[in-house]
């Protein structure tokens, strides 16, 4: 029986492994495009890819560990918009961007923790409890912004989304690090087996002593700060708050995280899987631009995305015999 | 209706190999009609193979099957019908989007020159299913039937081609009670028409009710052959089952008990008609016996803290203790094992190191910060001691035995500094040698020192394991014998439902 200690590195390695399939459909998208689009492995391009996936890929982060305790969350993209919003408003106010970003991010864990009081306290079943709070939270955006875009007064704000380092954007690096840091939880603190579990057997966490409670409500308040961050870097990028952007971010943020292998019903996640996930959506949504694919093609595409992404979560199941 | 002597089914030097095992040597058995046989023993001791092979599916390598003198060669399930041998599953082999009737009669549908004659059909299902005495509509659709009027179903179909011998495989896994007398009410009516019924079951309470004679395969050959069940015991078949003596299988050892580890006064909650007070020393084991309903599993869960308690007291080595939660409770040194390992206990996808360190976790985990290397320390020395047979540390636990997933769960419990284990259920679906692994491990507990107490609704494994035996009815406590007074019958008496030992 292997008894070999895992090292952070080989257990970094045996994730990649588990993802192997995504990791070569990844592969053959991107020889396909090195082919077929021309203009994709530009160095232009690569840094808007890169942008591009870099909200998603923040959120997914946190939305890993909401899959793998076995519930949703629906509410993200209000929160984001909200977060802006809100960072906007007191930054205008205030003059201080620390206090503004600050206040974006504390909106959005104040939404999440609600999502999770509703969930974990009240039993409230987490699909529709953040379809609920989505729209709620939309509905404060509005009001807040009075209907139209927050435009931000203190330029030094704007660094953080539009500036960059090495000629990597600065989100790209911020969203670096929010997969390192979310990666570690996930694999060397307590709290990411603990989701897992939860996810895996609720009924089993509570018995072995779990405090499943405890650990929801963290995981809703920790996605919600983080996506009150992500609306923070976006309306810094976007120069103001906007209430009213395309929705469909947080469905985005699940088929990245089913793509990558978390599996909806729940105890089964990565963060490589989840890299993966964001890379392909991200790529393939990036190309459709590249090849000037008009917008509405590109709904069905995203929709077909993330049935492909459902489908695919099935088969596994399936094949684990879940 | 006394049986004819003269059998009517007999195997003689059945064998059967398969890639890498032999599946059955030499096995020979001989019934004779209006009587019912049962075929027991362990997983894997063959008694599928041999059904198969009386059906039709597979044809053995050696030996004879005969009907009535004649020698049989069947090369498939369908001749195995048409000579009247019916086998019916665990899987029935119904089609739940035909009918009643369109189910029975499959294959030979009354018909007027090729158009189906409804009102044949219609009639004919009708009487097949009165003779069975079944009050079910022919015209219902299969698959909208409760499991126990579809094997009701498939045995009227049995019987409509004619089948002289019918043989049962584990028929009761899913029944209720009720619907479990209602099928030995079939099956004594079945004997009564001289039918020739074989059952094969792992209940063997099941067996001593609705059986004359029984056969025990053990690693695919006849290890005893019982003509009369009246003869022997339930300790004797299992113990011909694994093939050791009684004392080998419950590994029962008289210890010295010490001074009371968990002390429970007045507990009082969901489940529990009355308070409930209990006691257990250290190195003592206690068993807990009671009928289905009785109140076992809500007892352990109460005082776990996994069913918040209204009321009650609850002292661990004689200190008092809250325990409101599980963590509590797990932090006060008691631990437990739940009765539904699938639904309660194991995290299928997760590893076998994982579920074996799910409670320890927060324990060995500094500032939040997992011990990978104590976890794995925890998890192999676990394995080791229990013998939990899993290909790696990694392997996910879903793909683990029975037996083995349960002990899982027993290292999951005694990870940490166990007190007292509340066993709940410890070996329901887990096959006679496994179980008699798990009641030498929980003697070995109660050997050093810890105090266990096993919640069973299987009365001989109660007797054979337990220091002292606590019998519950209907919500609550009603008695606690010593071992040396436990006997079958005065638990049994106890057990049951005042009503009924007052009828009786």
């Amino acid at each position: 029986m292997a008894s070999a200690a895992p090292t952070a590195i080989r257990r970094f390695r045996q994730g990649a492994l588990d993802n192997a399939s995504m990791i070569v459909v990844l592969l053959v998208l991107l020889a396909w495009l090195y082919f077929r689009v021309p203009g994709f492995f530009s160095l232009v391009n690569l840094q808007g890819l890169a942008l591009s996936v870099s909200q998603v890929g923040m959120v997914a982060c946190t939305m890993l560990f909401c899959l793998a305790a076995g519930d949703f969350d629906l509410s993200v993209e209000s929160v984001v918009i909200f977060a802006g919003v809100v960072a906007a408003m007191v930054i205008n106010a205030t003059g201080s961007v620390t206090l503004g970003i600050g206040a974006g991010i504390v909106a959005g864990g104040i939404v999440g923790l609600a999502n999770g009081l509703l969930i974990a306290r009240l039993r409230v079943n987490a699909l529709i409890a953040t379809l609920a709070t989505m729209q709620i939270v939309r509905g404060l955006g509005f009001i807040a912004s009075h209907g139209s875009a927050v435009g931000i007064s203190n330029e030094r704000f704007f660094a953080l989304g539009t500036g960059s380092f090495l000629s990597v954007p600065n989100p790209v690096w911020i969203t670096v690090l929010c997969l390192v840091v979310f990666g570690l939880l996930l694999n060397k603190t307590t709290f990411g087996p603990n989701a897992l579990a939860i996810g895996g057997n609720r009924e089993a966490a509570r018995l072995a002593g779990i405090p499943v409670e405890r650990v929801k409500i963290a995981i809703f308040t920790l996605q919600g700060l983080m996506a009150g961050f992500a609306g923070v870097v976006l309306a810094s990028r976007m120069t103001s708050g906007q209430p009213a952007i395309p929705s469909g971010f947080s469905l985005d943020v699940i088929s990245a995280c089913v793509l990558g292998g978390v599996s909806l019903s729940g105890g089964v996640g990565t963060i490589q899987g989840v890299i993966v996930g964001v890379l392909i959506m991200g790529t393939v949504q990036n190309a459709m631009n590249l090849s000037g694919v008009e917008t509405f093609y590109q709904y069905i595409a995203r929709g077909t995305i993330l049935l492909a992404a459902v489908l695919f979560d099935l088969y596994r199941r399936g094949r684990r015999g879940v | 209706m006394t049986p004819t002597t003269e059998p009517y089914l007999q195997c003689e030097g059945i064998s059967k190999r398969f890639p890498g095992v032999q599946a059955l040597e030499g096995v020979a058995l001989a019934v004779a009609p209006g009587a019912v046989h049962a075929l027991i023993g362990e997983n894997g001791a063959g008694k599928s193979t041999f059904l198969k092979i009386l059906s039709g599916v597979y044809a053995p390598d050696a030996g004879s099957v005969r009907l009535g003198g004649v020698p049989q060669a069947f090369h498939n399930a369908r001749d195995a019908i048409r000579a009247g041998v019916a086998v019916i599953y665990q899987e029935l082999q119904l089609v739940p989007q035909m009918t009643v009737a369109e189910n029975l009669f499959v294959g030979h549908l009354p018909h007027r020159c090729g158009w189906l004659d409804k009102r044949a059909l219609r009639a004919a299902a009708e009487r097949q299913l009165a003779a069975l005495g079944e009050d079910i509509d022919p015209g219902v659709r299969v698959g909208s039937l409760p499991l126990a009027q579809r094997q009701m179903v498939e045995i009227a179909k049995a019987l409509s081609r004619d089948a002289a011998v019918i043989a049962f495989d584990e028929p009761t896994s899913s029944l209720s009670e009720r619907e479990v007398q209602r099928l030995f009410a079939v099956i004594r009516d079945l004997k009564a028409r001289g039918r020739l019924v074989i059952y094969v079951s792992h209940r063997l309470q099941e067996v001593f009710e609705v059986c004359d004679a029984v056969t025990v395969l053990r690693d695919g050959r006849v290890a005893a052959e019982v003509s009369d069940l009246q003869t022997v015991t339930h300790d004797d078949l299992v113990s011909r089952m694994v093939g050791r003596s009684i004392a080998d299988v419950y590994h029962y050892a008289p210890r010295t008990h010490g001074p009371p580890v968990l002390e429970v006064e007045g507990l009082l909650g969901p489940g529990l008609a009355a308070s409930a007070s209990l006691s257990v020393a250290q190195g003592e084991i206690v068993g807990i016996f009671g009928l289905v309903g009785a109140g076992r599993t809500e007892l352990l869960r109460l005082i776990y803290g996994a069913t918040r308690p209204a009321a009650g007291h609850v002292r661990v080595q004689g200190a008092p203790a809250r325990i409101l939660s599980p963590a509590a409770a797990i932090a006060h040194g008691i631990a437990f094992t739940p009765e539904d390992r699938k639904q309660e206990g194991i995290v299928p996808l997760r590893s076998v190191r994982e579920n074996i360190n799910l409670s320890i976790r927060r324990v060995l985990a500094k500032w939040g910060i997992l011990r990978s290397r104590l976890e794995r320390q925890n998890a192999e020395r676990h394995v080791e001691r229990l013998r939990i047979r899993a290909a790696s540390l990694e392997q996910v636990a879903r793909d683990l035995s029975g037996g083995n997933q349960q002990k899982v769960l027993l290292a999951r419990a005694l990870s940490g500094q166990v007190k007292v284990v509340l066993l709940d259920e410890p070996t329901r679906g887990i096959d006679v040698g496994a179980k008699s692994e798990i009641y030498g491990l929980i003697a070995e507990l109660a050997g050093q020192g810890l105090g266990v107490v096993v919640a069973s609704s299987e009365l001989p494994e109660v007797l054979g394991i337990a220091d002292r035996v606590v019998v519950m009815r209907q919500g609550q406590i009603v008695a606690s014998l010593p071992r040396a007074e436990a006997t079958e019958e005065r638990v049994l008496k106890l057990a049951l439902p005042v009503t009924a030992a007052a009828r009786g």
